[in-house]
This record gives structure tokens, sequence and C-alpha cells, in this order.
């Protein structure tokens, strides 16, 4: 416990930041470039570690439900562990395994699961990612629930060919036969202001790519649960994301009981009649603010949506939504090439070419490794993405 | 008059009454597979144990000033501290040469300065600054100096790379070999075994080295391993467990090892048992998975700084003034190499983009929106 509220420390985040972008012009690219990176320069009273080391966005948590039952205030990771605690207290198959759960995990996660369940279904196992995957797979195939921690995202990949070449194509292969829809990977996910290369990377375009797995992230407390629960229940295997800046930041009124909240299915936060905007995990948040300006500087009225589920993706939502707009922009933090807003551009271009005003915009990260130094320039941060949208409109 | 005096008795004292050298008794080492292990004497002499002392300071001191500058937030992201196992990384150094290749996981600036870098770089490094040893781009865990392979995050990832560098160094016929480390959580990793593998069938000088500080991360070694025997894990590849704690005993495992490869006869590999007094990381108090007591104990029982210099002290090798002498100047640098780590701007913005790919001319790299792309210089 102590080890994790040590590490806890590390992700709160001091004083809001502010960057503004000086005059954009249409011109030469480099130096286009550059002013964009330029910060305001007018803050140089505040400390310069706090202005730099700072949120990039404003968590907005979301109303308490009243359909599931009595709620509880809970941040992110309780959130997780409340779907987990009712996973192994219903289904006696179910098992959590990966490194250093059972003590509660680096991120608090499984927190208390060890002392009630037992420790033959709350176990850590080596430093593996490979054999936690193949061996999650195993007991999934042969009917455990199985649910497997990978400690970081930028982990993921020495698992890349159990869960692409086995997980996903177990069904496919044995002809409805054998399938191990059953196990659900969790993984902490996306940037988190001094991650740096391997703690901060979004991984979920690589897996995108792979017919017979399901991706999900969730942008809050709420969502985490019902969404977790339906990995869990779903009987193909899953990939649940977890944002890990939102672990401590996010609290909202969770309920206790379980619920589910159904998979590829995207949601629509707000309304709006301009401009669509997609975005899942820690970038709905930015995207909120990005839309409260539109709508405070530009009047212009843009529609939210959490995609939720990246594969398989709600299309009809998105490009209903397209269709009524005119106008699309993706944000993630994964570098834009090849990231999972080319796939929505592309269908949405397909879908929807005679009613788009303006060519689909993608707000993503730079084709670079995560920087260290250099991350707050790095994201696509609210400035860069409203800018976006000023071009649209303006198109 | 008496102050000429003064020193012409201290520099009397200096060089005339001192132990040039002396031998020790080191400790037996565990050997699989192996005929015989290292000698059970080890020769020092004074300049080597200036040296080593000398060497071994820095890397506490370093280190523990990187903790005070992480607390103050001047240093960020993560930080793996190397103090309590200084023994490791000068003992090997000791024992191969500058020429040879070395590669190890994240808790590397033992190494970077053993390999050659200087404070000052590793501490801008650690800021992020300029000055630092990668730019300022890669940070604690990817450090970088000649013959130096970093400095890797990804845990168990080096080995393979190891082995690859050892079979340059066969190729290339210049008598060189690779040490490559890893740690006790990382030996449980699979292509660690598929490195032994082929190290083994192709004969590569490859010397592994599993620093076993008991603790990979949380996880003490018998909660993770089948197999606490690291040195035996190579199976068909011989192995020998030495006391990383004694940097004699480091050294005169690794002269083994390295005359064991240059000989041609392929890897082999190396258990050093030691222990780190700082938690995994700066986010680690080190406290929860183990006690405080045991690491006091350690620190008054075996801490390699000490063991040395009582060696040396009681053996006549050095004087006390001389030792803290050393001390103050080993401050001093860490002192000066932190006022440049936190004075040194950082790298300029264009950085974000640059030595992504090798090409020529620069090429462009798309930037977060359709109408920003920056340039990218390799």
């Amino acid at each position: 416990a102590l080890t994790a509220m040590a590490a806890t420390r590390l992700f709160l985040s001091a004083s809001p930041v502010k960057s503004s972008l000086t005059g954009l012009t249409g011109g030469t690219r480099s130096s286009l470039g550059l002013t964009l990176l330029k910060r305001s320069p007018d803050r140089t009273a505040e400390p310069k570690a706090q202005r730099r080391h700072a949120a990039h966005f404003t968590y907005h948590p979301d109303p308490a439900p009243a359909q599931y039952g009595p709620t509880q205030k809970m941040n992110l990771f309780q959130a997780v562990t409340s779907a987990l605690d009712n996973t192994l207290a219903g289904d006696p198959t179910a098992v959590i395994f990966g490194e250093d759960v059972a003590f509660g995990g680096v991120f608090r996660c499984t927190v208390g699961l060890r002392d009630k369940y037992g420790k033959d279904r709350v176990f850590n196992t080596p430093l593996c990612e490979q054999g936690i995957v193949g061996f999650g797979i195993g007991a999934a195939v042969a009917g455990a629930t199985a649910i497997a921690e990978i400690q970081f995202a930028d982990y993921i990949y020495p698992a890349f060919d159990q869960i692409v070449n086995e997980a996903a194509k177990y069904r496919y292969r044995s002809g409805n036969l054998f399938d191990c829809g059953k196990l659900t990977i969790r993984s902490p996910w996306g940037c988190v202001g001094h991650g740096s290369i391997y703690h901060s990377q979004s991984p979920e375009a690589f897996f995108a790519h792979c017919p017979g797995i399901k991706i999900v992230v969730p942008r809050g407390p709420v969502q985490a649960k019902g969404l977790l629960l339906s990995c869990i229940a779903d009987q193909n295997p899953c990939i649940f994301f977890e944002p890990k800046i939102l672990y401590r930041a996010a609290v909202e009124q969770v309920p206790t009981e379980a619920y589910q909240i159904p998979l590829s299915q995207a949601e629509v936060l707000q309304e709006g009649s301009d401009l669509t905007l997609v975005a899942w995990g820690t970038q709905v948040h930015v995207l909120r603010e990005v839309a409260a300006m539109a709508q405070e500087k530009l009047g212009v009225s843009c529609e939210l949506i959490d995609l939720q589920t990246i594969l398989p993706w709600d299309t009809e939502t998105v490009c209903k939504s397209v269709v009524k707009t005119g106008r699309l922009l993706v944000s993630h933090e994964a570098p834009v090439t090849g990231g999972f807003a080319a796939e929505i551009s592309s269908t949405v271009q397909e879908e929807c070419f005679l009613n788009l005003e303006a060519p689909i915009s993608r707000v993503c990260g730079y084709d670079t490794p995560f920087p260290h130094i250099f991350e707050p320039f790095y994201i696509p941060d609210k400035w860069k993405c409203f800018e976006a949208v000023k071009r649209m409109i303006n198109y | 008059l008496f102050f000429i005096l003064f020193i012409v008795v201290v520099s009397a004292r200096t060089y005339a009454d001192f132990t040039p050298q002396a031998s020790f008794d080191i400790k037996k080492c565990d050997v699989h597979k192996l005929e015989e292990g290292p000698p059970l004497q080890a020769v020092l002499t004074r300049e080597e144990g200036l040296q080593y002392y000398r060497t071994m300071q820095t890397i506490r001191r370093m280190e523990l000033k990187a903790d005070q500058l992480y607390k103050q937030k001047i240093i960020r992201g993560f930080c793996h501290l190397y103090d309590g196992q200084e023994a490791c990384a000068v003992g090997i150094e000791a024992g191969i040469n500058l020429s040879d290749h070395l590669i190890t996981a994240y808790r590397a600036h033992g190494y970077t300065l053993t390999r050659g870098g200087t404070v000052r770089e590793i501490m801008a490094e650690l800021t992020g600054r300029r000055g630092g040893i990668a730019k300022g781009k890669g940070g604690s865990m990817h450090m970088y100096t000649k013959h130096f392979y970093g400095g890797n995050g990804i845990v168990g990832a080096q080995v393979p790379l190891g082995a690859g560098v050892a079979l340059a160094c066969k190729y290339l016929g210049k008598n060189e070999l690779c040490v490559c480390l890893y740690g006790d959580g990382a030996a449980n990793q699979g292509q660690i075994f598929e490195t032994y593998n082929m190290a083994s069938l192709w004969k590569l000088p490859c010397i592994f080295i599993c620093e076993n500080n008991k603790y990979g991360m949380g996880t003490s070694v018998e909660r993770a391993a089948a197999s606490t025997d690291y040195y035996k894990r190579g199976d068909f590849i011989p192995g020998l467990r030495v006391d990383g704690m004694d940097v004699l005993c480091v050294r005169e495992a690794t002269k083994l090892a390295a005359e064991h490869c240059r000989s041609g006869k392929g890897p082999i590999l190396m258990e050093l048992q030691t222990y780190r007094y700082h938690g995994h990381s700066m986010s680690d108090p080190g406290i929860s998975y183990r006690t405080r007591d045991e690491i006091q104990e350690v620190r008054s029982k075996s801490d390699p700084i000490s063991m040395l210099k009582d060696r040396m002290l009681s053996n006549n090798m050095a004087s006390v003034e001389e030792l803290k002498e050393i001390d103050v100047e080993v401050r001093k640098e860490i002192e000066d190499a932190a006022q440049f780590a936190t004075t040194d701007p950082e790298p300029p913005l264009d950085d974000l983009c640059n030595h992504i790919f090798y090409n020529d001319p620069p090429m462009e790299v798309r930037g977060t929106n359709p109408w920003t792309k920056l340039k990218s210089i390799s």
C-alpha cells in the first residue's frame, strides 16, 4: 500500500498549464510547426516546474446513473476494483493474475481482492508478458474466466503474438469448437505527464488491425466499471485499456452493484449541429473543453462522441452524426500515421462523402516515439484541437 | 615556514609509508559446469584501491544526489538508483577493457559512469537538458556511451541485443567480448532463454550477468522464480555465483569469465549477489516488501565501499585523511554536476522530431493536425 501511495503521488498534477498559439498563418511549414510549438511568453512569474508539469485536461465527471442501484464515490482504480470484486463474487471460475496484483497492483486496482477471495484466485505471475497472456488463453479455453493484467500497455508487445495469433484466431481456426472468450486483458494506457517512452503509449491501433479481439477504452469510473464487466461477460477475448492519468483524477458516483454498459456502442455526450468530435479515454475530456471553447468563441455547436469500443467500432453513430453536422474531428494521443483516427476517417469518407463540408481532421500525436522532455508539446492538447476546429469551420 | 614543513611532512608520509599492494581473501564462488572458480585470493594495489574507492564513492554520491533532485522535482519521470550495487559496476569494469562492450537494463547510472560517461553528462540527462549524454532525449533509463549500449527500459529486451553485439565481436575478430546484464526479475523472461541457446550454439563471447538484488521491484526472488540459482539457469552454459558486494570478488570472477570467452569457449553466466538500498525506483519507498532492519543490516555488514575502505585502512594502503580528501573531491564534483544539470537549458524544440529515421535530405514529420509538418534531421 505504501508503495502504491507513493506511486500515485507521482501522478498527481500541479496547477493548470496554459499554452497559447501565437497567430496561425499559412506560412512555411517548418516555421508554422514551430509557431504552434511556441508557448505563451507571459507566464514567467509562475514556477517553471509547475507550469510545465501539469495536466493538459480537466476532468468532467458524469452525473450519477440512477438505473443501476445505490452509488458510492469512487475514482477510476476503485471502480475497477469494484468491478473485479463483483466478478469474483458472482463467478466462481474467475481468476485475476498479473505482475504484482496480489498486494493490490501498482495502481491499486486489485487492493483487498486476494484477502477476500484467496490466493488461488488472485495471484502474481513472474515477469513474462508473453507467458501471462498465453497462460490466460489456456485458462480461458479450459473454462475459467481469466482476467490478466499487463502492468503497462507499453509492455504488451511480447504478448502481441499470443493475442493476435492465438487469442484472436482461436474460435475461427477451430471452427467454433474452442474459444478463449473468457479472457480479458487489462492494462494501464496513455500519457501521464512524465511517463516518457515506455510508460505512456497507446497501442490500440496495433490491435485494431486484428479481427477476433475487442478493444475497449473507458473515459471515467462509471464507464470503466460497466465496460469492464461487459468485457468480462463478453464471449470474445477483450483488451481493456485504462487511462492511467485518470486513475486518481477521475472521481464519480459509481453504482456498487454489477452493471454492464454495452460494447460497440459509441456514446453521444453532447449534441450539436456544426461539427462532430470523436475521441476515447482521456482525450474525451480534452475535447469537452474544446467544444465549450468552440461554442463560446466561435459560436460553433459541437457534437461530442466517446467511441468507447475501438474494435468493433460503432460506425453507425459516428456516420449518423457526420451526416448531420458535415464535419469530423478525431483526436488521439497515439501517433497520427496509422493511428485509429485513420480508420475512422477512411470509413466516414466512404459513407458520408457528399455530406462532408470540410476534410476530416485528425489531431493526434506526432510521428515520433513518445518523448520525455517534450511531452507537453507532443500531445494533442485543446489548443491544437481548437485550431483544427477553426480551420474546418472556415474551410 | 610551518606551513611548508607541514606539507613536506604530509607528502613524505603519503609516498613512503603505505603498502603498495596486498593480497586479500575473497569468498569462494559456487560453480556450475566449470572446472574451477576464480582464485580465493585477490591482489589489490594501492592505485587500484584508490581508483575503485573513488569510482564507487562517485556512484554512491551521484545516486544520492539524484534522489535529492528527484524529491525536489528537478528530475522527473522514472529514476532507478544503483546505490548498494556499486561493487558490481566497478568490479566488472576492472575485469574487462574499455574496448569491450556492455549492455544493461534500466538501473544504468553506475555503468554509464564506469564506461566513460561523466557525472555532468549523466546528471544533465536525468534532468533532461541539452548537455545530457543522450542530448536530454533519453532520460534516466536511456544513457549511452561508446561501447555501452544502454540503458534499456523493457525488461529482458537487452539480452538478445547483447548476444548480437557478441556475435559482431566474434565476427570482427578484435578479441572483444560483450557483457550482458539483467536482473533477477528479468531472469524469468522467455527471451533470455532464447539468447542462452543462440549464444551457446554459436559460441558467442558473451558474459551473461544476473544482478540478483533479491527483489524484482517488490517481489522477492522466492516468490518469482522456481529456481533461485540464477547461475545455473543457463543449464548448458557454465556459471558461477559471486559475492556482488565485494569489488575484488567481482573483479576476479569477471577476469575468469573474460578469459573463458576470449579463449573461444563460448558464453558464461555470472550471478552477482548484491543489494540495493533504495526501492525499485523513486516511487517505491522500498520498505513495504522488506524490513528496514534488513536494509540496515546489509548497510552495516556488507556495504561495498565500507568493505574496501576497511581493507585498505587495516593494511595501511591509504590514510583516513586521504580517503576523506577523495570524499570531499567527489562531493564537489557531484555538486558541480548538479549545478550544471539544473542550469543547463533544455534541448531545443526542433529536437522533438530529430533522429527518428536516418534521412538525407531532412524529412517531414506529420504533426498533430494536417497543417503542421515538422522537420526531422538526422
